[in-house]
């Protein structure tokens, strides 16, 4: 469960990204957020992982108050939580499997365990037969597939994508699509800030559009509603 | 921590050196040039500070008594003496003796001054040391106004320049020590932050899968220190090497009585164990400096 009332928040620099953000999402939905540049959608993403703190207002992710979430805490709330990024952020220099392993590794996880889990996503994401293979040596939908095997390595609640589909051509955009759907279906919460309005538009979920850090419009199983 | 982790903060410790191979040749030869110089300099400055020690210790006050002076005189003296705070011990020296040892440090030579056994022109002195050497000239002042003081020698001149340079040597020396540990301790830490520049997506990475900033710290921890102790071996070895030669070269050859160099063991065991040290705190701490940055929340 996600819940932001009254999220505000202002950059050093002055920019305001958020204005008074109200929204609530249930574990399992799945929920695109979408609108112009610079409408605030990747500060209210960071906003879930904590990657930026709120000016004012709260964030109540599972019970917890991440505006008062102690620095030191982080590392455990991110544990729970997924993030798949539009550039992949891979190591280039570990194999598949060791890209997927070192989220565990980093946390500590024994290697019996490790192996288990890493394998068991590598199934899921359809890329068991690679996990010897290097990032470069992937294709750009093959090294997205590596990165949210490791996003959901260690069975979080929430998967937060920004902008996933971003360097993907269209054909593979909808690959992964579909495994984001297997994943939502698996009872995680996914939300993603996307561009791409023809997914939007086939793939009907909770839409949230945002203009100038607020939100103009949420509905279920919405449209993109923005001229490309 | 389990052991696992501490091996992989290991290995992947060790890995980054190979991996950052000519980053870890600059950092490990900035270590090296900075403790070599700190190492040459702590050397010179431990047997200066030796002679030096050796010197003051030999500095003493010499009270010529007044030839009019009878027995109890000489006592009243002494009690005068002895009675300033500063001074640690006296002893008396008859003109006998005192002509004694003149003939004896000339050798060969010194047995013209036997002529002089009839009639002694020597007087009977009191020799002083003084508590802190360096309060020589202040008890030699005092004593040169007590009755039946002769002349008071000290060595006037000489040992207040001593002093003086001495002191100055020292602060220059302490000085430029610190100096030197700054400057490499900047080059380390701006090596290391290169490094970690490197390696900042991995930080990246680490952190978004939610690994603690102690789990992140713990592999630059290590690089820092084997870049520190690796760093330290080369100034260690030359110095231990040089400084054993040098030793056995001069060591027979020096005949003023006051110098010597500090024997091999156990100075330069310290020396080496003073050197690894510092590297190990100056790797340590460049990478630790570098790596605040890049976990900041």
């Amino acid at each position: 469960m996600i819940e932001m009332q009254d999220v505000y928040k202002t950059y050093p620099n002055g920019v305001v990204a958020l204005n008074g953000v109200n929204v609530r999402i249930k574990q399992g939905e799945f929920v695109y957020v979408v609108g112009p540049s610079g409408a605030g959608k990747s500060t209210l993403v960071k906003m879930i992982y904590r990657e930026e703190k709120p000016t004012s207002g709260t964030i109540m992710i599972n019970g917890v108050n991440l505006a008062k979430l102690r620095d030191s805490k982080v590392p455990l709330l991110r544990r729970h939580i997924g993030v798949v990024f539009q550039d992949f952020k891979l190591l280039p220099k570990l194999t598949v499997y060791e890209n997927v392993a070192f989220a565990l590794e980093v946390i500590e996880e024994s290697p019996k365990v490790i192996r288990n889990k890493v394998m068991e996503v590598l199934e899921l994401v359809g890329l068991k037969h690679k996990v010897r293979s290097y990032p470069d040596e992937l294709s750009g939908g093959e090294q997205q597939r590596v990165s949210i095997a490791r996003s959901i390595v260690n069975s979080p609640k929430i998967v937060i994508a920004d902008e996933p589909t971003g360097n993907l051509d269209p054909e593979t955009s909808w690959g992964i699509m579909e495994l984001f759907e297997k994943i939502n279906n698996r009872g995680t919460t996914i939300v993603m800030a996307t561009h791409n309005r023809e997914i939007v538009n086939t793939i009907r979920r909770r839409v949230i559009a945002m203009e100038n850090g607020k939100i103009v419009r949420d509905e279920a199983k919405g449209e993109y509603g923005y001229e490309a | 921590m389990r052991l696992n982790t501490l091996k992989r903060h290991m290995r992947e410790s060790v890995k980054s050196l190979g991996r950052n191979g000519w980053m870890t040749f600059a950092s490990i030869s900035a270590v090296t040039v900075t403790l070599l110089l700190v190492g040459v300099f702590l050397v010179v400055m431990f047997n200066m500070n030796h002679f030096a020690k050796k010197i003051e210790n030999d500095v003493e006050i010499r009270v010529h008594i007044d030839v009019t002076a009878n027995e109890q005189d000489k006592q009243a003296l002494r009690a005068q003496i002895e009675a300033i705070p500063e001074v640690k011990e006296i002893r008396y020296s008859s003109k006998e003796q005192e002509l004694k040892n003149l003939i004896k440090s000339f050798g060969e030579e010194g047995s013209s001054f036997r002529l002089f056994e009839q009639d002694n022109p020597l007087s009977d002195v009191y020799v002083v040391k003084t508590e802190k050497p360096t309060d020589t000239i202040k008890v030699a002042k005092q004593i040169e106004k007590f009755q039946f003081v002769h002349k008071v020698n000290y060595g006037q001149g000489q040992v207040e320049k001593l002093f003086s340079t001495l002191k100055v040597a020292r602060n220059i020396g302490i000085v430029l020590i610190i100096g030197l540990l700054f400057t490499a301790m900047f080059l380390i830490s701006n090596t290391i932050k290169i490094t970690i520049f490197a390696r900042r997506r991995e930080i990246e990475i680490m952190r978004l899968v939610g690994a603690t900033n102690g789990f992140i710290r713990w592999p630059f921890f290590l690089e820092g220190l084997w870049l520190g102790v690796i760093g330290a071996i080369f100034p260690i070895v030359s110095i231990l090497v040089v400084y054993y030669n040098i030793y056995k070269f001069l060591e027979p050859k020096i005949t003023v009585p006051f110098i010597e160099l500090l024997p091999f063991n156990p100075f330069m065991w310290q020396i080496s164990l003073i050197l690894l040290l510092f590297g190990a705190c100056i790797g340590v701490w460049g990478s630790m400096m570098s790596v605040r940055r890049f976990l900041k929340v």
